[in-house]
């Protein structure tokens, strides 16, 4: 039976890893290499590495940065930020990354995933959705590259993009981000009954119950940041990953 | 030596990463010719199945690689496309396959599965073979398919995974070796394998 995968998820900005609480204040948490090769040697099941200022300040990925870390995974790594044209995409398949995560460009031009995924297959675009509440408790669609939440239904433009070829969606809860407090169980189990493709929930898992919690909703996958790379109330960084014995006992148990 | 097929459609880097790591040394193959002193064949490939067939016959592969695994008998292991690419055809497009092996591919078939097959899954030995051991404990490997192979002689099937129902994860035939799960990106299960083709 295909497993849950438990993603680490982590956060790029000017070539050092930060962790973000409700998408901002951004706290530096170390060297991303260093955190790849660990995740590594602690068999993580796959990565994701977002470039959270790429897209902002208007960059290319930092391609030699990106080739470091595809040279010390030996699992699957899905890399999003600052892609906006298939070439940009090929170049990061060549250098060893399966799976791009597309975001900012795809709310302007949504036939890039068409593009991408019509040579490289669905498989390998990852569209990412970031999800707020509004002040009056609806859902809406977040545009992180200007910090509002555009007048869209967030659910048909999901709907739309695995329409375009995107094989997989990344779904961010902005309110959990970094909180540590358990996922948007509503907000997942929306999304996974209406989706054919692999839900990767993201965004306040805190525990192992948080991320079992999400698996039950229905999401294939679940990403986190905080709860690999802190420890403890005071936050200390601290990178670590579950066993696979772990994961299985805890995922594997009443399902 | 050890090549590994670049025909622009597959994770290179990845897997010349991981045999090197292992210890061996792998020449990264951008022309049909440069197979043609191959002792080991890696055939990988992601994207589409017509794609990577136009891909094979546009820049001439294709004889170059029937002259060296099936007239010389050369050990090739294809990686998932790859592993597709080796069979007489796919529902995902209208070119024939290399047909190496009998087999053909379709496309996951079930109510209610989510398609890709997509993440991490545990393998069962069907066939005792030199790829993948059957005493190891339990094998997992990273999967990332939406088609999969269905072989004509149930004897050339290595192992099966489970999605829906059992398919063949992996398959061979005489020097012909196919996976369809990502062993470059699965930890020490994949390394293994790789170690095991490359000692054949």
């Amino acid at each position: 039976m295909l497993k849950n995968r438990v993603i680490p998820c982590l956060l790029l900005r000017n070539g050092g890893l930060v962790k973000t609480r409700k998408f901002s204040d951004a706290k530096y948490v170390g060297d991303p290499i260093n955190a790849i090769r660990i995740f590594n040697e602690k068999e993580a099941d796959e990565l994701l590495v977002l470039d959270i200022t790429a897209s902002k300040e208007n960059r290319e990925p930092d391609y030699s940065l990106i080739e470091r870390f595809a040279g010390e995974c030996f699992m699957p790594l899905c890399y999003g930020g600052g892609i906006r044209s298939p070439e940009q995409a090929r170049k990061l398949f060549s250098l060893g990354v399966e799976k791009i995560c597309l975001q900012t460009a795809v709310l302007e031009n949504a036939s890039l995933i068409t593009e991408i995924s019509r040579e490289f297959g669905c498989q390998s675009v990852v569209v990412s959705v970031d999800v707020k509440k509004s002040w009056l408790g609806r859902y809406g669609l977040y545009a992180s590259s200007t910090g509002k939440i555009l007048p869209l239904p967030w659910m048909d433009y999901v709907q739309r993009s695995v329409a375009a070829g995107a094989g997989e969606v990344v779904l961010n809860s902005v309110d959990r981000d970094g909180l540590m407090q358990g996922m948007d169980i509503e907000l997942i189990r929306i999304a996974s009954s209406s989706l054919s493709v692999p839900l990767i929930a993201l965004g306040g898992a805190g525990s192992l119950d948080d991320i079992k919690a999400a698996v039950i909703s229905g999401a294939s996958a679940v990403a986190a940041g905080s709860f690999f790379v802190f420890h403890g109330p005071h936050r200390a960084v601290l990178i670590t990953y579950p066993s696979y014995n772990e994961l299985e006992t805890i995922l594997n148990s009443s399902i | 030596m050890i090549a590994i097929a670049s025909f622009g459609i597959g994770n290179i880097l990845s897997l010349t990463n991981m045999v090197r790591y292992i210890g061996f040394d792998a020449v990264v193959a951008d022309k049909p010719g440069d197979l043609l002193c191959a002792t080991k064949i890696i055939l990988p490939g992601v994207g589409a199945f017509d794609y990577g067939m136009k891909r094979l016959s546009d820049l001439g592969w294709i004889d170059v690689l029937n002259e060296v695994v099936m007239q010389r008998r050369v050990p090739v292991l294809g990686i998932c496309l790859g592993m597709q690419l080796m069979c007489r055809s796919s529902q995902e497009g209208n070119s024939k396959g290399l047909g190496w092996i009998a087999a053909d591919v379709v496309r996951f078939d079930g109510a209610g599965l989510r398609v890709p097959h997509m993440g991490w899954n545990s393998i069962e030995v069907s066939n005792p073979n030199p790829l993948i051991s059957s005493n190891y404990g339990e094998q997992r490997f990273y999967f990332c398919h939406s088609y999969h192979t269905v072989c004509d002689d149930p004897s050339d099937i290595l192992a099966t995974a489970r999605h829906g129902y059992d398919f063949t994860a992996a398959f061979s035939c005489n020097n012909i070796y196919g996976v369809q799960f990502h062993p470059e990106k699965s930890h020490r299960f994949g390394m293994s394998l790789i170690k095991k083709f490359l000692e054949l």
